[in-house]
């Protein structure tokens, strides 16, 4: 195929899920069921042509160069406004995921949903989303991501509340978009210093741009700056903290919602931009980065511990493995958070589906037996499935493993490069970032414990409640995604060796950019190796070392933007193959050692977890509400922000138009004093004249007496006066 | 299509209404009552017919409109010129008078005029509903088109400000005739508040006249034409500023920007549901349409020394007005057409700011911004009139559910809804990122806290969302709005308002995806505008290639 078939098929690819979406939207209501028909071949037909086009990319044009296109869609003038899209080797990565994970979501659906009175409207809804996360996947530039960042946004706030009868389905989806909104602040931010600088939204322009040596406003710190807001806008949809608090409140969507967005693509969509633009970081950017990552894993993991709810165990450790990723991105782990997103997102996908067919299940049963007030997804509600639904227990059990990180499967290959990263990136730099590992490694632990909780206690031992006992293994529509995804969690898919992913084609086909940033910005081990020299970590270098730093600059910038398209190996890679075996040792040890407390705690109940909560009743407590980070929101921010609108609404009402009112009335009042003047001044004035003239012709009325005689007397003496007038003047 | 149309048609798109107010007076009223029935059906699609011949009337200037050809100062390029003297008179006193009958349009009009003319013709079906004095409401209806048009066409400052005056009377009358229970105090607050700005206008217009020789505002836009000594001549004095700032005021009241925004909620509150419709989707473009037009071209130099203020009120308004949207604070009376007039003035905020970013991106999404502000919440004004001719409410409190009552209806409130919270793909979105674009060149700090909109902005229209349309739907409104079925067939919107609302619903889309056909037109316009200030103001020179 060539390069054009490549972009027309992958147009073909973004836009049929859209068609799915308007057919259901202006259809839907004379199709009924056929709607979910329709979805699922099409996203069917969607997965086939994604295989197509990543083998395409991954076999026939293996190298790092993207495919792509690029078109003018605004002119302005003599600004133009240019995107494009285009596929590299993680897009055509991400194709498949989506497209899979969507399909069998879809799939899923026909049966999950079958009862809702909105049937054609999920699946609108779904097609919808799918588009927008597809349109991420081949965006080449800013702009476009942005757009489809915000409509993914949107068809997740419109799936969260899609029972939206339900106050807290409502609630939840507007969290979502509102603190999503948060995050994209920063990122539009982000874009518009980029904007300002390059004058492109374009990633390759921009990377070019930024090793060309310009900087937006002379400065690398506002390079740094500019990735931390693009970072904010991934913090945002990959849940990371602070802004984590949507996802697990989004579990209030249905389940196969939660399966294909909450787990497996929205929520990675952060992982992947930050991995797409990897090369614009600095070294202070990827430092918070690890940082963020690294709290997210841990705080998630340790919250996760204590959740009784299913669904939201399952969206705690969502979080927390997202955090395991973005970490991984910030040590400059860029093959290994990525191979970790497609790993996590087959078998997270799975967890949540197994976790639909068991709330699925409770459902019936409930309402076999009618009974509404029991807490379907509520753990202490379950136990025993292992007996009634067997198959749906067998590929949770095996994905546990995998997200446990248990050899032989994919989630080992994955989060054990990742750890050995950390590892590595704490050696090279040395001081409080030992830190990240260690965190790392215990959530890694907490993970293995809370997985094994969760599936002993809901699986194993005897059914809690009647309802449990009285639960049926689900249809085969139901159960064919599960083994889907299960198999795909195998260590085969990825590496020849079950122990070490590097071996495997993801770290052959998934390799690192070379940083667009000038070298005196960026972690010296993560740019290409050069004359084998290996010079110390950034912050070790003293003044003198500043300006041959900058000098050094001006030698890096030719062959550093040449290297924005090129694969290269660094010191860092190195370093990690040396902590490969340590990390693997070290994560084997801890995961099972979680495992067997689990067991020994909710299996064997050697230890009683009611004494081990009373004995840590402060930890429990904090962990069982959150940290207390909603509370804490509420307090500050939300209520901040409505008594600022409530005063400013006041301030509005009263103070603003109470000034154009009181000018009213000022006006009015002068008004009324002239009006007063008016009547009493001028009008006195006027009356008086004509009292005067009033009074003056009463008295003169006199004179009228209507005899003729009179008359004649005032005539003869008028006479007489103009007479003697005249004769006086001549 | 370019060409040239030997046919007065912005005489004719302007002057049109007359015709249709001599055959409404015409139009007999009716013995009896069917008669009376007859006679408001005549009336009611004579209104519609004329206001449609003015929509076909503006296809045919766009068509025909010559993108190429950049206006703003030079007669030349203006396009559909029309100018004959007038009035022609020596007055003893006074001196020579020389006022032009000149219209004429470029790339910042044809936007107005042709969003004009749609939202005049949309707004017509909702005035459907309207029974009380259904002769004397259309004769003022299309005086206000009249008078609309007008100011959109005229290049005479004389004639612009009568055109000013004249849409303000029948605005008054609408308001204080076929409003609600407030109308008298908010058609008299919009009267005299507007009047305030004329008075402004109409003292600068005087001095121009006197320091120019004529009302041409093309003459006006250059320093060699102005008299040595008159009052306005020469650059940068302070009676200059001083004018700049009247006039500013003037148009700033009729934006509305904050600090003058206050008549505009009880405005609409009051307004019955057309006029907020046209109010919020024409009214409220004239007065950044004067800044553009008159206030900032003519006195370039007082806008570059105001510039800075003139973004900070713009930053204000945004974030001011968002949260007062959020914010109204008497709950059980929190208004539905409040929120949407208090985000009129946020989302107005961004016109000002993208302006006195002097970029073209920022100018161009602010014209832009123009026309997608007069079509969305046009389209949100007529949701509420759907809700409020049913319920005989608005507060955002006594609804629920209505989701599941009127999903055609939910349908096309989210198409309004998440365009007035710029989702990619809605024309808001293309628009409110021109600005910001262009404004963070000249203003990054101000611009990044206006940005706290784009979050407030969800905020207060997905609560209002969830107010009305989630939730469960209240004991009150369970039965179906018309149990007698005769007004109201179904639950869900009828004919008529599907026939104002899909208009506006696919405009609103395709100019989200393929925003040129409305970019184009203006291109030219605005990068010639530019230059002409340039001397001027502050344009942020962090960018390259400008």
């Amino acid at each position: 195929m060539t390069h054009d078939a490549v972009l027309l098929l992958s147009i073909i690819i973004l836009l049929t899920p859209l068609l799915s979406f308007l057919i259901n939207v202006f259809f839907g209501g004379k199709l009924g069921k056929i709607s979910g028909i329709i979805g699922t071949s099409i996203l069917g037909i969607d997965f086939v042509m994604a295989i197509v086009v990543a083998f395409t990319k991954l076999v026939t044009y293996p190298d790092i160069h993207t495919i792509q296109t690029r078109f003018e869609w605004i002119s302005l003038g003599p600004i133009k406004v240019v995107i494009g899209y285009g596929i590299d080797n993680i897009a055509a990565m991400m194709l498949i995921v989506v497209t899979l994970i969507s399909f069998l979501v879809h799939l899923f659906s026909t049966e999950y949903m079958s009862d809702d009175r909105r049937y054609p409207k999920f699946y609108a809804y779904l097609g919808l989303f799918t588009f927008s996360m597809l349109g991420i996947v081949i965006a080449n530039n800013f702009l476009l991501m942005y757009m489809f960042w915000e409509l993914v946004g949107i068809s997740s706030y419109l799936l969260i509340g899609f029972w939206y009868e339900k106050n807290s389905a409502s609630n939840a989806g507007k969290k979502a978009f509102i603190t999503n909104r948060i995050g994209d602040l920063g990122f539009f931010t982000g874009i518009m210093i980029l904007y300002m600088t390059y004058g492109t939204f374009m990633f390759d322009e921009v990377f070019a741009g930024i090793s060309s040596g310009v900087m937006p406003f002379n400065s690398p710190t506002f390079l740094t700056l500019a990735g931390i807001g693009i970072f904010l806008g991934a913090m945002g949809k990959s849940a990371q903290w602070p802004l984590h608090v949507w996802l697990p409140d989004a579990m209030e969507g249905p389940t196969p919602v939660s399966a294909l967005i909450h787990a497996a693509t929205m929520v990675a969509a952060g992982v992947y931009l930050v991995a797409k633009v990897f090369a614009m970081f600095t070294a202070d950017a990827l430092t918070f980065i690890a940082a963020i990552g690294t709290i997210t894993a841990f705080v998630s993991a340790t919250i996760a511990i204590t959740q009784v709810d299913f669904k939201k165990v399952l969206a705690y450790s969502t979080v927390s493995q997202l955090g395991f990723m973005i970490m991984s991105l910030g040590v400059g782990g860029y093959t290994n958070g990525f191979f970790h997103l497609v790993t996590h997102a087959w078998f997270k996908a799975a967890l949540f589906l197994a976790a639909g067919s068991v709330i699925h299940a409770m459902h019936h049963a409930m309402h076999h037996m009618h009974d509404h007030h029991t807490d379907p997804q509520d753990i202490n509600n379950m136990g025993g499935l292992r007996k009634t639904m067997p198959w749906t227990y067998r590929t949770f059990l095996f994905v546990t493993l995998a997200l446990s990180g248990v050899p032989l499967t994919s989630g080992f290959l994955s989060k054990d490069g990742l750890l050995a990263g950390t590892l590595a990136y704490a050696n090279l730099t040395g001081g409080w970032h030992w830190i990240i590992p260690v965190m790392g490694f215990a959530a890694a632990g907490m993970t293995a414990f809370y997985m094994f909780r969760l599936t002993i206690v809901a699986f194993h031992g005897e059914p809690k409640t009647k309802i449990a006992s009285h639960t049926h293994e689900n249809k085969s529509v139901i159960l064919i995604p599960l083994i889907v995804l299960s198999v795909l969690s195998l260590w085969f898919f990825y590496s020849p060796t079950p122990i070490d992913g590097s071996k495997g084609w993801v770290h052959r086909l998934v390799v690192q950019p070379a940083s667009a940033v000038p070298a005196a910005y960026q972690w010296s081990f993560l740019l290409p190796e050069h004359a084998g020299e290996a010079s110390p970590a950034m912050h070790a270098e003293g003044e003198g070392h500043e300006a041959a730093a900058t000098e050094e600059l001006h030698h890096e910038a030719q062959p550093a933007a040449h290297a924005t398209t090129h694969a290269y190996l660094n010191k860092f890679q190195e370093e990690s193959h040396h902590f490969h075996y340590i990390a693997m040792f070290l994560s084997v040890l801890i995961a099972g050692g979680a495992i067997g407390l689990a067991f020994m705690i909710y299996q064997y109940k050697v230890i009683s977890a009611d004494k081990l909560e009373a004995r840590l009743k402060f930890l429990h407590t904090f962990s069982l509400n959150k940290w207390y980070f909603d509370e804490l929101y509420q307090a500050t921010v939300i209520a901040g922000t409505v008594a600022l609108s409530k005063m400013l609404s006041w301030f509005d009402t009263y103070i603003v138009d109470g000034l154009v009112n009181l000018s009213a009335y000022i006006t009015r009042g002068f008004s009324f004093i002239t009006g007063l003047f008016d009547n009493h001044v001028i009008d006195g004035a006027v009356n008086l004249i004509a009292n005067t003239t009033g009074f003056v012709g009463a008295r003169l009325r006199k004179v009228q007496t209507g005899h003729i005689q009179t008359y004649l007397v005032f005539v003869l003496v008028g006479l007489l006066v103009l007479l003697y007038y005249f004769s006086i003047n001549f | 299509m370019q060409g040239t149309i030997d046919f007065p048609i912005l005489t004719w798109i302007t002057f049109l209404p007359i015709l249709g107010i001599i055959i409404i007076l015409l139009v007999p009223s009716g013995k009896d009552e069917a008669g009376q029935e007859l006679s408001k059906k005549i009336i009611r699609w004579v209104a519609a017919g004329i206001t449609f011949v003015q929509l076909v009337l503006a296809i045919l200037i766009y068509m025909f409109y010559n993108p190429a050809m950049a206006g703003i100062n030079e007669l030349a390029s203006f396009q559909f010129v029309e100018k004959v003297s007038w009035i022609h008179a020596s007055l003893p006193m006074v001196g020579d008078i020389n006022i032009e009958y000149f219209l004429g349009i470029d790339g910042i009009s044809v936007p107005m005029v042709l969003l004009t003319a749609i939202i005049c013709f949309v707004a017509v079906f909702p005035s459907f509903g309207i029974n009380k004095a259904v002769k004397g409401y259309f004769a003022m209806y299309l005086l206000l088109d009249l008078g609309m048009m007008g100011v959109f066409c005229a290049l005479d400052f004389f004639l612009f400000y009568i055109f000013w005056e004249l849409m303000l009377l029948p605005m008054y009358f609408l308001i204080g005739i076929w409003g609600g229970p407030r109308k008298e105090y908010a058609a008299i607050k919009f009267f005299i508040y507007t009047l305030v700005g004329s008075v402004f206008m109409l003292l600068v217009m005087i001095g121009l006249y006197h320091s120019v020789g004529s009302f041409n505002i093309l003459d006006m836009m250059n320093a060699s034409n102005f008299k040595d000594g008159s009052i306005f001549g020469g650059m940068g004095t302070t009676i200059r500023y001083v004018a700049f700032m009247a006039l500013f005021i003037g148009f700033a009241i009729k934006v509305p920007m904050f600090p003058f925004h206050t008549w505009l909620p009880d405005a609409h509150v009051e307004a019955p549901t057309p006029i907020s419709v046209i109010l919020a989707g024409v009214l409220l473009k004239m007065g950044a349409y004067g800044m553009i037009r008159i206030a900032f071209p003519i006195f370039p130099d007082a806008f570059g020394y105001f510039q800075t203020l003139i973004a900070f009120l713009g930053m204000v308004s945004i974030v001011y007005g968002a949260l007062c949207a959020l914010g109204q604070h008497k709950v059980g009376k929190r208004d539905f057409k409040k929120l949407i007039a208090y985000s009129s003035v946020s989302h107005m905020g961004y016109v000002i700011l993208g302006l006195s970013s002097m970029r073209p991106e920022g100018m161009t999404g602010a014209i832009f911004q123009m026309f997608n502000h007069g079509t969305i919440t046009a389209m949100l004004f007529m949701i509420v009139g759907v809700i409020y001719d049913r319920a005989h409410t608005r507060g955002l409190d006594d609804f629920g559910g209505l989701a599941k009552k009127m999903p055609v209806y939910t349908g096309l409130m989210a198409v309004a809804f998440f365009a007035a919270i710029g989702l990619p793909g809605m024309s808001g979105f293309i628009s409110e990122v021109l600005i910001f674009l262009g404004s963070f060149n000249s203003y990054p700090i101000l611009t990044m806290i206006s940005g706290l909109s784009i979050v407030l902005g969800a905020a207060y229209m997905l609560w209002a969302l969830q107010k009305i349309f989630f939730g469960a739907i209240p004991e009150k409104w369970q039965g179906p709005w018309d149990p007698t079925r005769t007004k109201y067939k179904t639950d869900d919107i009828n004919g008529l308002e599907l026939t104002a609302l899909l208009p506006l619903a696919i405009i609103i889309i395709f100019l989200g995806i393929y925003p040129n056909p409305i970019l184009n037109l203006m291109t030219g316009s605005v990068n010639h505008f530019i230059e002409l200030m340039k001397p001027f103001v502050y344009i942020g020179g962090h960018l390259t290639g400008m």
